[in-house]
C-alpha cells in the first residue's frame, strides 16, 4: 500500500512551484549531501526548473541532483499545520551562470490532501517491515508497546462499556419500579453483560483482521476502524482469539448462575438469542454485518435484549411492554453510533465485503435514515408516555433534541472528510449516553416518587 | 566536542523543522522535513517506526545532510545553513529510548509531552528511533543570501 499518492514529475514541478523557495540538494565528491535554497523559475510544461547557480558551489551534471520545497505553519506551543514538502529529481545541466534541472520523477506529502493520521495509517506496512527487520537482525522478537492500561483501553474499547451499562442498569430499574430489586443479581447481570460486550469488541477485530476488513481501512477513528491492535503489532491474532474467548466464558458462567438462580424460560430465550445477535455479528456463518444486518443486530442486543434480559433476571421471568417500549428509543440511538461510524469506514468495509447501510446506500439516503432513525427515537418515547405505558419523566430523554440535531447537521458537511467527522461521532456518542442516563434519572424520580408519594402517578390515563 | 559557530548552533537550537537529507541506494539524495536536536555537541533527530525508511538508507549510507532553510521554522531569522556529517540510527528501545531527548524537544515544541501521555491513540508513532549526526562540515549563509557564497567550516573534534 502507498503511504502517499502517486506523484509524477510535472505534478510534483507544479506543486514544487507554489513554494517560496526550493532546496537544491545534490550528493557531493565527498559523498555528503549538500543543499542550497534557490530561487527556481520553473516550467511543469517542458519539465524544468532554471535557477542562478549557487554561488561558491558546483551544481555536478553527472548525478541527480533533487529541488525540494518543504513547508510547516507552525502553531506556537501547539505543534504545527500545513504541512507540505515535495522533491523533484531529475539530471542538471550548466549553462553559463544558470542551472537547469530536468524533472523525471517525484514524490511529496500535502496534509490537506492525504491528513497525518491517513499517512500514518497507511504507512503501518513500514512499520510491520521496521520491527520485522529488528527482530531478525536481533535473533528476538521486538515489538511496539504500549502500557498494559492503555493496551486494555485500546484492546476491548472499553470506554463503550456505556452502550451495554445504559440499557442493563435501564432494565434493573424498571422492574425495580416494578417493585423487583435483587442487587447481586443486578451486579451479576451488569458483569456478565459487559462481558459479552467485551467479547463482541475483540472479536469483531479478530473477524475484521480475517476479512481484511480492517486492513483495508486506512481512515480508522477513535471511534471507528476497529481497535487496530492486531493491525500495529500490539496484540497477535490468536491472543485476540483468547482473550475473545475468555469474555464469552466468563459471560456464559454469569449467565449459568443467573439461570440457576433467577431462571426463566424468557431468560434463557433471552441468553441463547443474545449469544448468537453476539457472536453471529462479524463471525461465521451469520456475519450479520457483512449481510447489511450489522445496525439491526446492534440495535436488537443493545436495546431489548440487554434492557429485557436484565428485566426478566429481576422479575425471575415476568415480561412487560414497559421495558420493550423503553428498550426502542436506547435501540435506536446505540443503532445510529455504529450507523454513523460505519460512514467513514464505508470504503474499506466495501473492499472487504461488508455490506453496511452506508456502503449500501447514497450519502443523500444515509444522512435521510439517520433523520428518520433518531426522530423514530423521540417519537416512540412520546408515543409510550401519551399511551400510558411509560412513565412521564422519561420525557426528560427529550433535552437531548439539540445533540441530535447537531449530528443530523454534521453529517453532511462532513461525509468525506472522515477527521471532520471524528467531532460528530464524538456527539452522536454523547447522544446515546446522555438519553440513557436521562432514562435512568427518571427511573430513579419513579422510584423516589413512588416511595415518597406512592399515591402520585406519573402515568397518563 | 564538536564545534560548531555560534549562528548555526542558534539555528538548531530555534529550528522546528530542518531538512534531513539522506542518500539512497541509488546514491540519489533524499529529503525529509524533521524537527532538529542539538545537544551542544551532536545534532539529534528522531524517525517514527511508521517512516523508517530513512533508517534503512543510512545504515546503507551514513553520509548525511541537514539544512536549515526556512525562517518561518526559526521564528523568523533569515540565516541558513547546511551542516553535513555522519549520522548513526539508535534504536536499542524503539518504545522509550528516545525519550532521553525530551527536554530538548519539549523546549522547542511543549505540546510534544501533552501527544506523548496520549500516544495510546497513536502508538506506532510512538516507536521511534534517534538518528544522531556527528558533524563534519558547516555551510552557513548570513542573512541567508544564498547568491552569496558560504562560509564553509569543518568541524575538527577536541577532547572534552
Amino acid at each position: 500500500m502507498r503511504s502517499t499518492p502517486e506523484l509524477d514529475a510535472r505534478s510534483g514541478l507544479e506543486k514544487l512551484a507554489t513554494y517560496p523557495y526550493q532546496i537544491l540538494t545534490w550528493v557531493d565528491d565527498g559523498g555528503y549531501p549538500v543543499s542550497v535554497a534557490v530561487d527556481a523559475r520553473i516550467n511543469p510544461g517542458d519539465l524544468s526548473a532554471k535557477f542562478d547557480a549557487p554561488s561558491g558551489l558546483t551544481v555536478p551534471t553527472d548525478r541527480e541532483v533533487s529541488l525540494t520545497g518543504s513547508h510547516i505553519h507552525p502553531q506556537p506551543g501547539y505543534g504545527y499545520d500545513e504541512r507540505r514538502h515535495v522533491t523533484v529529481w531529475g539530471p542538471a545541466t550548466v549553462s553559463g551562470a544558470t542551472v537547469a534541472v530536468a524533472g523525471r520523477t517525484a514524490w511529496g506529502w500535502d496534509e490537506s490532501e492525504v491528513p497525518f493520521f491517513e499517512y500514518s495509517e497507511r504507512s503501518v506496512g513500514k512499520s510491520r517491515a521496521y520491527f520485522d527487520a529488528l527482530s531478525a537482525e536481533r535473533g528476538t522478537p521486538v515489538k511496539p508497546r504500549l502500557s498494559l492500561g492503555f493496551l486494555t483501553l485500546r484492546t476491548t474499547r472499553l470506554p463503550f462499556l456505556t452502550a451495554t451499562i445504559v440499557p442493563v442498569t435501564l432494565g434493573i430499574l424498571i422492574a425495580a419500579s416494578h417493585g423487583f430489586f435483587d442487587p447481586i443479581a443486578a451486579l451479576l447481570t451488569i458483569i456478565g453483560a459487559c462481558f459479552v460486550q467485551l467479547g463482541l469488541n475483540v472479536a469483531n477485530d479478530v473477524f475484521d483482521t480475517l476479512s481484511g476488513a480492517d486492513d483495508a481501512n486506512v481512515t480508522p477513528t477513535q471511534f471507528s476502524g476497529g481497535s487496530r491492535v492486531i493491525q500495529y503489532g500490539l496484540v497477535s491474532l490468536r491472543q485476540m482469539a483468547t482473550l475473545s474467548t475468555v469474555f464469552y466464558v466468563l459471560a456464559g458462567l454469569i449467565g449459568l448462575i443467573l439461570l440457576a438462580t433467577h431462571g426463566s424460560t424468557a431468560l434463557l430465550v433471552i441468553g441463547v438469542v443474545g449469544f448468537i445477535v453476539s457472536l453471529g455479528y462479524t463471525a461465521p456463518p451469520l456475519k450479520f454485518v457483512y449481510r447489511g444486518l450489522g445496525e439491526f443486530a446492534v440495535a436488537l442486543g443493545f436495546g431489548p435484549l440487554m434492557l429485557l434480559g436484565a428485566y426478566v433476571v429481576q422479575t425471575g421471568g415476568a415480561l412487560a411492554w414497559e421495558p420493550f417500549v423503553a428498550s426502542i428509543p436506547v435501540a435506536l440511538l446505540v443503532a445510529l453510533i455504529l450507523y454513523v461510524n460505519e460512514i467513514p469506514d464505508r470504503r474499506g468495509d466495501a473492499r472487504a465485503g461488508k455490506r453496511t447501510l452506508p456502503v449500501r446506500f447514497s450519502e443523500t439516503a444515509v444522512i435521510a435514515g439517520y433523520n428518520v432513525a433518531v426522530a423514530a427515537a423521540y417519537v416512540v418515547l412520546v408515543a409510550g408516555v401519551v399511551a400510558g405505558v411509560l412513565p412521564i419523566p422519561v420525557l426528560l430523554m427529550l433535552l437531548t433534541i439539540p445533540l441530535a440535531l447537531k449530528v443530523s447537521r454534521g453529517l453532511a458537511p462532513n461525509y468525506e472528510n472522515p477527521y471532520g467527522l471524528m467531532a460528530i461521532m464524538g456527539i452522536n456518542v454523547q447522544l446515546h449516553l446522555r438519553a440513557g442516563l436521562l432514562l435512568l434519572g427518571a427511573y430513579l424520580i419513579v422510584l423516589i416518587l413512588g416511595a415518597v408519594a406512592p399515591t402520585v402517578s406519573l402515568f397518563i390515563g | 566536542m564538536a564545534i560548531i559557530p555560534e549562528p548555526v548552533t542558534q539555528l538548531l537550537d530555534a529550528a522546528l523543522v530542518g531538512e534531513l537529507t539522506v542518500v539512497d541506494g541509488n546514491g540519489r539524495p533524499v529529503t525529509y522535513p524533521l524537527i532538529p536536536l542539538w545537544d551542544g555537541e551532536k545534532v539529534y533527530l528522531t524517525s517514527s517506526s511508521l517512516f523508517s525508511r530513512k533508517l534503512e538508507h543510512i545504515r546503507g549510507n551514513p553520509k548525511v545532510s541537514l539544512s536549515i532553510t526556512d525562517p518561518e521554522s526559526v521564528g523568523g531569522a533569515i540565516d541558513r545553513a547546511t551542516i553535513q556529517g555522519d549520522a548513526r540510527v539508535i534504536e536499542e528501545d524503539p518504545h522509550g529510548g528516545w525519550e532521553r531527548l525530551l527536554p530538548i524537544w519539549e523546549k522547542k515544541e511543549p505540546s510534544i509531552v501533552y501527544f506523548l501521555k496520549a500516544r495510546v491513540a497513536l502508538p506506532l508513532f510512538f516507536e521511534r528511533a534517534l538518528i544522531e549526526i556527528t558533524p563534519r562540515r558547516v555551510l552557513f549563509w548570513s542573512g541567508g543570501d544564498t547568491s552569496a557564497a558560504p562560509v564553509v567550516t569543518s568541524v575538527g573534534t577536541e577532547a572534552a
